[in-house]
C-alpha cells in the first residue's frame, strides 16, 4: 500500500484478551503478512505491556521501530500500532475512538464475554475506524451509530430503538445474574 | 499454540479445543469448539428462500471469526461463500447488509466473480440511505479494477461533494488508496476535492486535504500554493491541521535548501499552532519546529516550552511524546533542554519505563558533572525492570557521559560493572563490554579497575565472542599493569573451564604475559605445558608454538608479541597485489607501506565528537583547498608543509573596484601571505599585480619573495603571494601596511579589446597582522585530563586576568578562545545558562608541534565584570609564558 507519506497511517489494531490471545485483530502493514509474524508481534506486544497499568490512562511503548498505544478495560486489551515517526497523539486519538466506540456499543459491559457475544459489532467498529490503515473516523458516537446502521431503517424511531435496546440489555443482565 | 510459530498457515484458534480437561469455570465462548467445515455448512442458509437476518448475521460473524483467528479458506471454499453471500443482497435488513459489506471485503473473490455483486453494489451506491452509499463505495473501490472504475466514476465524483460526511469520507479515503494504481481517474476530480477541502465536516476536510496533497505531492510549487491558501483560512479538523503542519515543515525544509538564511517562511504560523486547542496539533507543531534543519535557539524556545508543559501531563502518551522529542533536541541543542531538567528528573520514577528511559538519557546528555552520581543512583533503581533495548540506550548514554566527564570514571565504571553482573542478552552485554573497552582506552586511570571488572565478568560469561575479546585485551593491557600476576589466575581458569575457542584465546593471552613479564616467564611455561594435552587442535597448536617461542625458538620472545604497526588495510592491499603477481617470491612485509592517511586519529576522536556541538566541518576543507593551491607553486615547494592557514580576511571594503582577501599560511620558518584578488570593474584589466608589504612594524620578518599575478581580468579570482622568512620555529609577530601595485589597462567598450598602453597605479589596503593565534593550531585531545597529567607540571604557569565588562560568560569564553585560536575540549566552550562560573578546557599545537593545554576558569559578578584564571601546561615553560603573553597583549 503506497499512500502519501504525510498521511497518518495505523499499522494495526488489536483487541486481545487478558492472556494475550486474539479476539479481533486487523493488520494493515505488510510487515506482518503471515499469521506467524502476526502471532509473534502479538506475543511481544503482550509480554511488553501486560504488566503495566493501562487502566486509568492509556499507556504507550516503543519497540522494534513501532509505537504502540494501549488501554486495558476489564479483561480486554486494546492496542493501536503506528510507525515510530507517527504523531503519538494521533494514534492516541484512534485508540480513544476504538475503545470508546466498543464501550458504547456494548453499553459499558466491556469484557471478553460480551465482546465475543457481539463480535460482529467489534469487527464493524474496527472497520468504521480505519480503512486500509487510513483513519476514517475517530469520534466514538459517530462510529457507534454507523456500526448500528442507525438512520438506515427509518421505520424504527430513534427513541424507541434505544428503549428496546435497553430492554434487551436488562434481560441480558438478568440472565447473567441468574446463571451465577 | 506452539505449533503456530512454525507453521505460517496454521490458525491461531483456540486452546479451548485442545485442553478439554480444563476447569469447569472456563470462560464461556460462543465460538467454543468452532470448526471451519461446520461453519461452511451453516453458510448454506444464505441460499434459503426465506432468509433469517439474525441467523445469517451470526453465521457471517462466525466466518469472520475464523478468518480473524488465522484460518484460511481454499479458493473453492471462498468462491462458494462469496456466491452464497451475494444472495443476501436480496434482504432488506440494514444490519445484515452491513455485515455483508464487511465479509465481502475479507473474502476477496477473483476479479471475474466481482461482476456478480457490482450491480447490487451500484444499486446501493445510488440508495437514499447514506450508510448504504458509503459502504457500497468502500467495497466497490476495494474490489474493482480500472475498467469497472471507469463505469462508476461518475457516481464517485458526485459522492466527493455528497452532503453526508460518511459518504464523502468514504470516497475520499478510497481515492487515497486508488491513487497508487489508478491516479488518472482521481486526478479528474480535483475541482470536487477542492470543494470538499472547504467542508464544514472535520473528517471530510481532513480526507480532502490529504487527497489534494497526495495528488500534488510531486509538484513543489503546487504544494507551496496549497499550503499558502490553507494557512490563511481556519482549518476545522485537528487532523487536517496536523497534515498542514507536516506540509509546512516540508515547504520550510525545501525553501531552506534553495535560498540562504532568510527568515523562515511560515515559522510564525507554526508557532501559532503551538497555541491550538487540540494537543495533537500543538505537539505536531512543536515536533516540526524541533526537527527544522539548523533551528536556532530562539526558534526552539516556544516549542520546548509547550513540550515542557506536556512533561507534567497526567497522560502517559503526552509525556512520552514530549520526552521523546526533547531527547532528540538534546542531541543537537543540549542547552535548549536544560530548562526542563527538573520536570525530566521527576520522570525518572515514571511508571512507564519507556518514558523513564528517555528522561534518563536526555538528562545524561544535558546534565553537568555534579549531578552524575545522583543520576546514577536513580538509574540503578530502575535498571532491572526495563527491557534490554532500553538498557543498551542507557549504557551508551553513560559511556558518552564518562567520556565527557572523565573525572567521574570511578562512579560510572562501577555502575557499568554492576549492570554487567545482572542478567541480560548478548547485545546488552556487548554494549556494556564495548563501553568498558572504550573507557579503558580513553581514560588511563580507569584501566586497572576496568580490567578487574572484566576479569570478574569472564568468570561467568556465557558469550564466547565477549570472552575472547576480553582475553585478548587482557593479553595486551595486562602485562603493562603494576601487578600483572593477578590476571593469570583468571586467564588460566578459562583454559580449564571453557570451550575450545575461549581456551585458545586464553592460551594466546597467557603467552603474552610470559613474553612481556620476566618474573612470570617460568610460571607461564608450566601453565602452557598443561594446555599441550588439550583435546582441541587449535589450543594444542597455539600452546606448542608459544612454548617454543618462549623458550627462545621459532623467533623467540619477540614473535609472541608482534609489534604490528602495519595498518590492516595496507596489509590487505599488499597481499592482494602479491596474490595477483603469483607466488615466485616470498611475501615481504617490509614492502607494505606503514604510513596511511591519519585515520586512526580520526577514529579516536569519533566517540568524543558526538558530545561536542557539531564542529564546523567546512573550515578545514577550505584550508585544504588553499593548501592544494600552494602546492601547485614551485616557488613555495621548498618551504615544507603548511602548519596552519588562517581564515580568509577581507582587506578592502565591499563593492570597491578591487576585492582583496588575504589568507595567512604559516610554515616552519616562513609565513606566506596569499592575496586573492578580484577585479570588479568591467572596463579595465590589471596586469602585474602584487602587494607591497611594509615590514617596519615587523622586525623579525624578512621578505624572501614576491609572486605577482600576471593579469587580473574582470570577475575572475587570481592570486599573488608574498613570502616572508622568520627565525625557524619562532612566533614572530608584526603588523603590515599593504599597498596593492598594478598596471591598469583600459578596455575599449566598443570593441572589447584591451588598449596597448597602460599606467602604473597603487591602491591602499587594510593592515594585516600576524598574531600568536596564527601559530596555534586547534587540535582537540580526546581526554583532556590524561594529556594534562602527562605534561610536565614544571611547565605550568598560572595567572589571573580581569576581562572587564561582558554581556555574558559565554561571550567572554568565546572571546578568549578566539584570541588563543585553540580548540575547546569536551564541549567546555558552551556555558550553561545563568552559570556564575565556568571552566573551559582548550588544547592546541604550536608551530614546531608543541602541545599546549590551557585550563580557563571564568567567574562573573553581579555587575557583569568577568575575571579569568588561566593555567597553561605545555612542553616547555617558555611556551607557557608565550601563551600568557598572548592574553596580556590582547
Amino acid at each position: 500500500m503506497d499512500v502519501d507519506p504525510t498521511v497518518p497511517v495505523v499499522k494495526n489494531l488489536l483487541l486481545l484478551d487478558s492472556e494475550g490471545k486474539r479476539i479481533a485483530v486487523k493488520y494493515f502493514a505488510p510487515e506482518w503478512s503471515t499469521v506467524a509474524a502476526q502471532a509473534n508481534f502479538e506475543k511481544s506486544v503482550f509480554s511488553k505491556t501486560s504488566r503495566t497499568n493501562a487502566r486509568g490512562e492509556a499507556e504507550i511503548t516503543m519497540f522494534d521501530d513501532v509505537i504502540v498505544v494501549y488501554k486495558f478495560i476489564g479483561d480486554l486489551m486494546f492496542y493501536v500500532t503506528g510507525s515510530q515517526d507517527e504523531n503519538e497523539l494521533i494514534l492516541y486519538n484512534v485508540l480513544g475512538g476504538f475503545f470508546e466506540s466498543i464501550s458504547l456499543l456494548l453499553r459499558g459491559a466491556v469484557e471478553k464475554k460480551t465482546v465475543l457475544e457481539n463480535l460482529d459489532l467489534a469487527l464493524l467498529a474496527m472497520d468504521e475506524i480505519l480503512d486500509g490503515g487510513l483513519i476514517l473516523e475517530t469520534d466514538p458516537t459517530t462510529i457507534a451509530s454507523r456500526v448500528a446502521m442507525r438512520g438506515a431503517e427509518s421505520d424504527v424511531p430513534l427513541s424507541e430503538q434505544t428503549f428496546s435496546q435497553a430492554l434487551a440489555s436488562a434481560k441480558e443482565q438478568l440472565a447473567r445474574s441468574l446463571l451465577k | 499454540m506452539a505449533a503456530t510459530a512454525q507453521d505460517p498457515s496454521a490458525p491461531l484458534r483456540g486452546p479451548e479445543k485442545k485442553d478439554e480437561d480444563r476447569d469447569e469455570d472456563t470462560e464461556y465462548s460462543p465460538f467454543y469448539g468452532i470448526e471451519k467445515g461446520a461453519v461452511l455448512q451453516e453458510a448454506r442458509i444464505f441460499n434459503d428462500a426465506h432468509i433469517d437476518p439474525r441467523k445469517c448475521q451470526q453465521v457471517i460473524t462466525k466466518l469472520l471469526y475464523l478468518l480473524c483467528q488465522g484460518e484460511t479458506f481454499s479458493q473453492k471454499e471462498a468462491t462458494e461463500v462469496f456466491f452464497s453471500v451475494t444472495k443476501l443482497f436480496q434482504n432488506k435488513d440494514a444490519n445484515l447488509r452491513r455485515m455483508v459489506y464487511l465479509v465481502v471485503k475479507d473474502v476477496c473473490p477473483a476479479s471475474d466473480e466481482v461482476i456478480m455483486i457490482t450491480s447490487s453494489l451500484m444499486k446501493d451506491m445510488n440508495s437514499k440511505t447514506d450508510l448504504y452509499r458509503s459502504n457500497a463505495i468502500r467495497v466497490l473501490c476495494s474490489i474493482t479494477d480500472a475498467q469497472l472504475l471507469g463505469q462508476i466514476e461518475r457516481y464517485l465524483k458526485q459522492a466527493v461533494v455528497d452532503k453526508s460526511p460518511v459518504v464523502a469520507s468514504a470516497v475520499l479515503v478510497s481515492a487515497l488508496h486508488l491513487l497508487s494504481h489508478n491516479s488518472e481517474i482521481v486526478k479528474r476530480w480535483t475541482n470536487e476535492i477542492q470543494e470538499a477541502v472547504q467542508s464544514k465536516q472535520p473528517m471530510v476536510q481532513f480526507h480532502a486535504v490529504a487527497l489534494l496533497h497526495a495528488l500534488r505531492a510531486n509538484d513543489r510549487l503546487a504544494v507551496s500554493k496549497l499550503v499558502t491558501s490553507l494557512t490563511k483560512g481556519p482549518v476545522r479538523s485537528p487532523l487536517a491541521q496536523c497534515l498542514l503542519v507536516r506540509y509546512v515543515a516540508q515547504v520550510i525544509s525545501e525553501s531552506q535548501a534553495a535560498s540562504g538564511n532568510d527568515s523562515r517562511p511560515f515559522y510564525d504560523w507554526l508557532e501559532s499552532c503551538l497555541r491550538h486547542k487540540a494537543e495533537m496539533v500543538i505537539f505536531e507543531a512543536a515536533r516540526a519546529i524541533c526537527n527544522m534543519a539548523e533551528v536556532s535557539a530562539r526558534e526552539l524556545t516556544p516549542a520546548v516550552t509547550v513540550l515542557q508543559l506536556f512533561l507534567s501531563s497526567s497522560k502517559p502518551v503526552l509525556r512520552f511524546a514530549a520526552v521523546r522529542t526533547l531527547n532528540k533536541v538534546a542531541m543537537t541543542h543540549p542547552m535548549a533542554v536544560t530548562n526542563c531538567n527538573i520536570d525530566m528528573e521527576n520522570l525518572i520514577s515514571d511508571q512507564n519505563r519507556s518514558i523513564a528511559t528517555l528522561a534518563i538519557t536526555t538528562l545524561l546528555k544535558t546534565g553537568n558533572e555534579s549531578s552524575v552520581e545522583r543520576l546514577l543512583k536513580q538509574i540503578g533503581n530502575f535498571m532491572s525492570d526495563i527491557a534490554d533495548e532500553f538498557k543498551i540506550v542507557v549504557v551508551e548514554a553513560i559511556r558518552s557521559l564518562c567520556l565527557k566527564f572523565p573525572q567521574k570514571y570511578r562512579a560510572l565504571m562501577n555502575f557499568l560493572s554492576n549492570v554487567l553482573r545482572e542478567d541480560g542478552g548478548f547485545e546488552y552485554k556487548k554494549a556494556i563490554v564495548d563501553s568498558i573497552l572504550i573507557l579503558i582506552r580513553e581514560i588511563p586511570d580507569a584501566k586497572e579497575p576496568g580490567l578487574g571488572h572484566l576479569c570478574e565478568f569472564i568468570e561467568d560469561c556465557e558469550f564466547t565472542y565477549l570472552s575472547t575479546q576480553i582475553l585478548h585485551l587482557l593479553g595486551v593491557e595486562g602485562p603493562k599493569t603494576k601487578d600483572p600476576a593477578k590476571y593469570i589466575r583468571f586467564i588460566y581458569n578459562r583454559i580449564i573451564l571453557e570451550n575450545a575457542t575461549v581456551r585458545a584465546a586464553a592460551v594466546s593471552s597467557l603467552a603474552r604475559f610470559g613474553a612481556l613479564v620476566q618474573e612470570l616467564h617460568p610460571r607461564i611455561l608450566i601453565l602452557l605445558r598443561r594446555a599441550l594435552h588439550d583435546n582441541d587442535d587449535e589450543v594444542r597448536d597455539r600452546a606448542t608454538l608459544y612454548l617454543q617461542q618462549l623458550e627462545g625458538q621459532a623467533g623467540g620472545l619477540d614473535a609472541v608479541d608482534v609489534k604490528w604497526n602495519i595498518p590492516a588495510k595496507n596489509l590487505e592491499q599488499g597481499l592482494k597485489k602479491y596474490m595477483e603477481n603469483g607466488f615466485q617470491k616470498p611475501f615481504d612485509l617490509a614492502s607494505v607501506p606503514v604510513a596511511v592517511a591519519a585515520s586512526p586519529a580520526k577514529e579516536r576522536k569519533a566517540p568524543g565528537r558526538t558530545l561536542a556541538a557539531p564542529a564546523p566541518t567546512q573550515a578545514p576543507k577550505k584550508q585544504d583547498d588553499h593548501a592544494a593551491l600552494l602546492k601547485t607553486l614551485p616557488q613555495l615547494a621548498g618551504l615544507g608543509p603548511v602548519f596552519k592557514s588562517s581564515a580568509p580576511a577581507q582587506l578592502t571594503e565591499e563593492e570597491t573596484e578591487y576585492n582583496i582577501v588575504v589568507v595567512k599560511h604559516v610554515f616552519a620558518s616562513h609565513v606566506v601571505f596569499q592575496f586573492n584578488c578580484t577585479n570588479t570593474v568591467a572596463e579595465q584589466v590589471l596586469e602585474n599585480v602584487s602587494v607591497a608589504m611594509d615590514l617596519a612594524e615587523a622586525e623579525d620578518f624578512e621578505e624572501e619573495a614576491v609572486l605577482p599575478l600576471a593579469s587580473m581580468a574582470y570577475g575572475s579570482v587570481g592570486q599573488t603571494y608574498v613570502v616572508l622568512a622568520r627565525p625557524e620555529g619562532s612566533m614572530a609577530l608584526g603588523k603590515f601596511v599593504n599597498i596593492l601595485k598594478f598596471k591598469v589597462k583600459e578596455i575599449d567598450p566598443s570593441t572589447g579589446e584591451t588598449e596597448e598602453e597602460g599606467y602604473e597605479d597603487e591602491y591602499q589596503l587594510e593592515d594585516v597582522e600576524v598574531t600568536p593565534a596564527d601559530y596555534i593550531k586547534p587540535v582537540a585531545v580526546a581526554n583532556f585530563r590524561s594529556v594534562w597529567e602527562e605534561l610536565d607540571p614544571e611547565s605550568e604557569m598560572a595567572d589571573d586576568y580581569g576581562l572587564g565588562l561582558r554581556d555574558s560568560l559565554q561571550d567572554a569564553v568565546e572571546a578568549v578562545i578566539g584570541i588563543l585560536g585553540m580548540q575547546a575540549c569536551e564541549g567546555s566552550d558552551a556555558v550553561p545558562p545563568n552559570a556564575r562560573s565556568h571552566t573551559a578546557l582548550l588544547a592546541g599545537v604550536i608551530v614546531g608541534d608543541v602541545q599546549v593545554l590551557v585550563r580557563l576558569s571564568f567567574g562573573i559578578d553581579v555587575s557583569r565584570q568577568v575575571a579569568m584564571k588561566m593555567v597553561v601546561r605545555s612542553d616547555g615553560r617558555d611556551v607557557s609564558e608565550a601563551i600568557h603573553q598572548i592574553i596580556q597583549d590582547a
